[in-house]
């Protein structure tokens, strides 16, 4: 860095040289992260956007496709995210507050729930990969029907859509769930070292921020993906 | 042309710190800047030959310097890094960087770690994209359509679309730090209507860099997943649509090119201020109008779809919208003419650079109106129209503006003066050479000679040529400031800290300025372009 | 290279409309120019700088904002107004035209008369008679232009894009390819060829020995095992298709929709996309077992059994086209 060696003995983390007051420097990380996350809003819009159009087209497709989807592990996943994001909550808290140890415990219950829903995540795929539910050549799909109801006319071809259409919504999701628990990560072991104080902890908030819009998003992806046509 | 040293004692930030190490891991915006300004110029250039290949092929109505695929990876070459390594991040990277913070009076940007972040996915990005040039290339044009793109090209789409991805979140970085920037930390005294019309158009177009960016990122990312797992989202034959990729896309490209244009008008703002002594005339109208711009930008996309299969009254609406949004672009030009009235103005080269903006920039704008009318743009579309069209926005628009600044500000980044004969002779051969490049190929357009062609009919040949031409004699006027900008660091005149005699905190500070940019925050109590407030500019600077 | 061509012929009913607007525009822009360009020479010439006369410093004048924002406008309703008729116009082909349908793919233009005449990269239209394209791709997108008629239309992949003119200058003018589509995009050209109604009938005559396409529509219905199901009475388990083309179409869930060429296409590869009211949708899908070639067949036929709906050709009458249903 540029800093000339007397500069850095006064700016330490909290206060950084091209700020002028640590209150200017937190409204600013709080400012650039609710920025960053509004273009992670654009960003999932993109696949919102496929999902709309390809529903509306072909809505029987999307209900048989959501019906074979396990409601119950879905339902599973959201609460885990839900509590998570308690946990993560508790631990913005706690830093606030200078409980270290209380700081490292709620990151990691944080951790823990966000494995569980990428555990149960991978157990859904799994389930998908083994039914021919994956999109490309191997794809076949017989569409379950409970007794008494007339199936739904769908077309195979467009039946990989659906799916396409879930795997990309969930998988980027859950692409961001990892990046997310390398962030907590990254805050445990700063937090275990005592980096964070109630001077200082604005990394263990922003993060908090970015999980709680990933949270936000499966939120949405749930009844989206999952409760199409949901079975009276 | 004696070498001139700067003076020993002056520390700056150019002689702050010596070593590949200090600048590699800088986090100071204006050495970021720097390395914007080399990588940038390295990429330009590559562009440019592409360019030249284009023009080399076109001489001939057969094919026959090059086959068609390889013309084919030429042209998309040639859009890939044009656009997304050159005009997208060129002013902001630069011009951007480097002024933001020394115009609000702080010692450097919000995020200056993410700066220097920025500028290393720039770089991957742009590494990747040499690799997939150099390892076959990529065929699809830079737009990237599907079907073609996702099942029937066989060349390098995934990597390409990974590299532009890269190099999107480069985008998203800088905007988002010139946001929190402006707005966080400003000097005291500095409101809103005291910021440079450059700051207001940085702003808005930052705006756009966060709002669309990322929409063309999953637009790409859906791309190379449908290549590369099959999960085919535009493939009509599961469903899909490949319109929806077109309004994904262009839902990001058309205000892209916002981004592009918007940052160019700032320095041109900038550059008539100064060279006119005055005030911009109707200050207000041009900071808003750099708003407008960014909001209406949004609303027009799919005027790159009226032929594509659209509903009718999409395509009414978005010819009726994208009429709107060409009023703030003519506000600003008549304000900017307006400026002159009753000023004092001088000519030199930032100043031609600015006059060429003005007189490109209003037929490549007028121009546009012809493709937002519905009669015309199903004729026009897909033609050398909307190619002349475009790049008299954006080689008339964007490069002047960005030369004109590069000219402007080169003391204060280098402190250093270029060879003012030579600045003008270079702008003088570039605008000749411009306007024979392009207008023909308004003619050839009209009379229907295809886009992404590399043989056509014999007809065509003559206009053909002249354009060519006129692309060797472009080429010379770019290449002429990349010399003697390079001589100037070493044998130009060493400059005052303020030679131009400009209003801006930019000039009461030293050239090139200290690493914090100030030896004290300054305080802004007076308006800005002050111009009542400086002496006339003396004979020598 | 003797003279520099700088206009287009003008070949069809669209182009003096478009080229009067274009006209219209280069004028307007030309003033402009002149005007700004004008505006920036005096004013830098008459306010270079001189020693001792100041800058005034002006802040704006709302009147000229409101002005040269206003004004503009009025222009920009104009263009946009004439703009929007002519589109208008050009994506509303006319109730009686000749239907030709266009296969585009990679690189070469296939087109079949209803006639039964083929042609590749070429096609032959009567001078002065409407002409409607009903076009698709095979594989990528392509776009079909005509320079000389000033109309243009995308084709895409998995549906119908239709385009209509009516050639009003006899002549051969270029066919190209405007949308990106590969290796051999700039080849992928020919020609439009229009032809006083005796040399294209006498043309007509002299072509292959193919059926007339509806002939072969009705062919295939057979083959395919369509007529067993959508019979003329109501004794089908699908619904009758006699008189079904251009009207409104009742769906199961609720919507209506137009039965145009691309609802025909549809209901052969997608049945179960719109299931009609009252029928179970048992209709077994076609994708991959047809060709574009037959598909157009066989929308060709369907349209046929729409009497009030004229699918043959508006030609001078002593045609050998085959007559009764058809007509």
């Amino acid at each position: 860095m540029s800093d000339s060696p007397a500069a850095t003995a006064t700016h330490g983390l909290e206060l950084r040289h091209h700020f002028a007051t640590e209150g200017q420097q937190r409204d600013s990380a709080t400012l650039g992260m609710w920025l960053f996350l509004v273009t992670e809003i654009m960003f999932f819009g993109g696949m919102f956007c496929a999902y709309l159009l390809y529903r509306t087209r072909h809505f029987n497709e999307f209900a048989a496709g959501s019906r074979s989807l396990d409601t119950w592990l879905g339902g599973v996943n959201t609460a885990v995210l839900l509590v998570s994001s308690w946990t993560m909550a508790m631990a913005v808290r706690s830093a606030q507050l200078g409980k270290r140890k209380l700081l490292c415990l709620f990151l990691v219950l944080t951790m823990i729930f966000g494995a569980t829903f990428l555990g149960v995540k991978a157990v859904e795929y799994h389930a998908k990969f083994v039914e021919h539910h994956v999109p490309g050549p191997y794809f076949d799909f017989k569409q379950e029907v409970k007794a008494g109801e007339t199936p739904l006319p769908i077309n195979l071809h467009t039946m990989q859509m659906f799916f396409s259409v879930y795997f990309a919504m969930t998988g980027m999701h859950a692409l961001h769930m990892v990046i997310g628990l390398g962030l907590m990560t990254y805050l445990l072991i700063k937090s275990a070292r005592g980096a964070y104080s109630p001077k200082y902890y604005t990394p263990v908030e922003m993060a908090g921020l970015y999980w709680h819009f990933v949270d936000i998003v499966w939120i949405y992806l749930f009844p989206l993906l999952y409760l199409i046509d949901v079975h009276k | 042309m004696a070498t001139a040293a700067l003076p020993q004692e002056r520390k700056n930030y150019l002689n702050a710190e010596h070593g590949l190490r200090s600048w590699l891991l800088t986090t100071d915006h204006k050495r970021i800047a720097v390395l914007y300004m080399i990588s940038i110029t390295v990429f330009f250039f590559v562009g440019a030959l592409y360019a030249l290949l284009i023009r080399l092929e076109l001489l001939t109505p057969a094919g026959d310097l090059m086959q068609a695929d390889s013309y084919n990876r030429v042209f998309t070459a040639h859009g890939v890094v044009m656009v997304f390594f050159f005009l997208i991040p060129v002013v902001p990277a630069v011009l951007g960087n480097f002024l933001v913070p020394i115009m609000v009076g702080a010692k450097d940007l919000a995020f200056p770690r993410i700066n220097l972040l920025s500028w290393y996915l720039y770089m991957i990005g742009g590494l990747l994209v040499i690799h997939v040039v150099l390892t076959g290339g990529i065929d699809t044009g830079w737009t990237f359509y599907p079907p073609f793109s996702t099942q029937f090209s066989n060349s390098r789409v995934i990597e390409a679309g990974l590299a532009a991805f890269i190099a999107g979140f480069s985008s998203i970085f800088t905007g988002l730090n010139f946001i929190v920037t402006i707005h966080r930390m400003r000097a005291p005294g500095l409101t809103w209507t005291r910021l440079p019309l450059f700051i207001w158009a940085q702003y808005a177009t930052s705006v756009i860099m966060i709002l669309g960016t990322p929409v063309v990122a999953i637009t790409l990312v859906l791309v190379i997943l449908e290549r590369a797992l099959h999960l085919g989202i535009f493939d009509p034959k599961l469903g899909g649509d490949p319109l929806l990729f077109q309004h994904l896309f262009w839902f990001y490209s058309h205000p892209a090119v916002y981004i592009m244009i918007l940052p160019s008008m700032g320095v041109i703002s900038e550059l008539i201020s100064a060279f006119s002594r005055k005030r911009i005339f109707g200050y207000k109208f041009v900071a808003l109008s750099s708003i407008a711009i960014a909001v209406i930008g949004f609303l027009v996309w799919a005027h790159h779809m009226f032929v594509a299969g659209m509903s009718v009254y999409a395509a009414l609406i978005f010819s009726f919208l994208t009429f709107f949004v060409g009023v703030p672009s003519a506000i600003k030009v008549f304000n900017w003419t307006a400026t002159m009235y009753k000023g004092s103005i001088t000519f030199e080269t930032p100043m031609l650079y600015a006059f060429g903006f003005l007189g490109l920039f209003t037929i490549g704008g007028l121009t546009g109106l012809f493709l937002a009318t519905l009669g015309v743009d199903v004729h026009v579309t897909d033609t050398y129209f909307v190619v002349a069209h475009f790049h008299y926005v954006m080689v008339g628009g964007v490069v002047m503006g960005y030369l004109g600044g590069i000219h402007f500000w080169w003391p204060k980044i280098t402190g250093r003066m270029y060879p003012e004969f030579w600045g003008k002779v270079a702008a003088l051969v570039g605008f000749i050479g411009f306007n024979l490049t392009f207008f023909p190929q308004f003619i050839l357009g009209y009379l229907g000679m295809p886009r992404r062609y590399y043989q056509y009919p014999p007809e065509f040949q003559v206009l053909n040529i002249l354009s060519t031409a006129g692309a060797t004699i472009l080429g010379v006027g770019y290449l002429m400031p990349l010399v003697y900008l390079l001589w100037s660091l070493r044998y130009g005149e060493v400059a005052s800290d303020n030679p131009w005699n400009a209003a801006g905190l930019e000039w009461k500070t030293t050239s090139p300025p200290p690493t914090f940019n100030f030896d004290e925050t300054p305080v802004v109590d007076f308006e800005v372009y002050n111009y009542e407030d400086l002496k006339e500019i003396p004979v020598e600077r | 290279m003797g003279s520099i061509p700088i206009w287009p012929q003008q070949a069809s009913n669209f182009a003096p409309g478009t080229d009067a607007l274009y006209l219209f525009l280069v004028v307007v822009s030309l003033v402009m120019t002149v005007l700004i360009y004008t505006a920036i020479i005096v004013l830098a010439s008459k306010y270079r700088r001189k020693p001792g006369v100041h800058p005034v410093q002006i802040e704006g004048s709302h009147v000229l904002e409101i002005t040269w924002s206003v004004l503009p406008m009025f222009f920009f309703f104009a263009f946009f107004a004439w703009g929007a008729w002519i589109y208008f116009k050009e994506r509303t082909p006319p109730q009686h035209a000749n239907e030709i349908y266009v296969v585009a793919k990679q690189w070469m233009w296939k087109i079949q008369h209803p006639e039964g005449v083929r042609e590749i990269n070429e096609l032959h239209v009567p001078l002065g008679a409407n002409v409607k394209l009903i076009m698709t791709s095979q594989d990528v997108i392509h776009s079909f232009f005509i320079p000389a008629f000033r109309i243009k239309q995308d084709v895409l992949p998995g549906r119908y894009t239709i385009m209509w003119f009516r050639a009003t200058e006899p002549g051969t003018y270029h066919l190209f390819c405007a949308e990106y589509c590969g290796t051999l995009h700039s080849g992928m050209i020919g020609s439009i060829i229009v032809q006083h109604p005796a040399e294209y009938q006498t043309w007509l005559n002299g072509g292959s020995s193919n059926a007339p396409l509806a002939q072969t529509g009705e062919k295939l219905f057979a083959e395919l095992g369509c007529v067993s199901c959508h019979r003329a009475d109501a004794t089908g388990r699908g619904p009758i298709l006699n008189g079904v083309f251009g009207k409104q179409v009742a769906l199961e869930d609720g919507r209506t929709v137009l039965a145009d060429e691309n609802y025909i296409r549809e209901s052969i590869l997608d049945p179960g996309a719109k299931v009609v009211v009252g029928y179970k949708p048992v209709m077994p899908t076609f994708q991959g077992l047809i060709t574009e070639e037959q598909l157009s067949a066989l929308v060709a036929y369907v349209k046929t059994l729409s009497p009030s709906r004229p699918g043959q050709p508006a030609v001078a009458p002593g045609t050998s086209a085959p007559r009764g249903k058809n007509e």
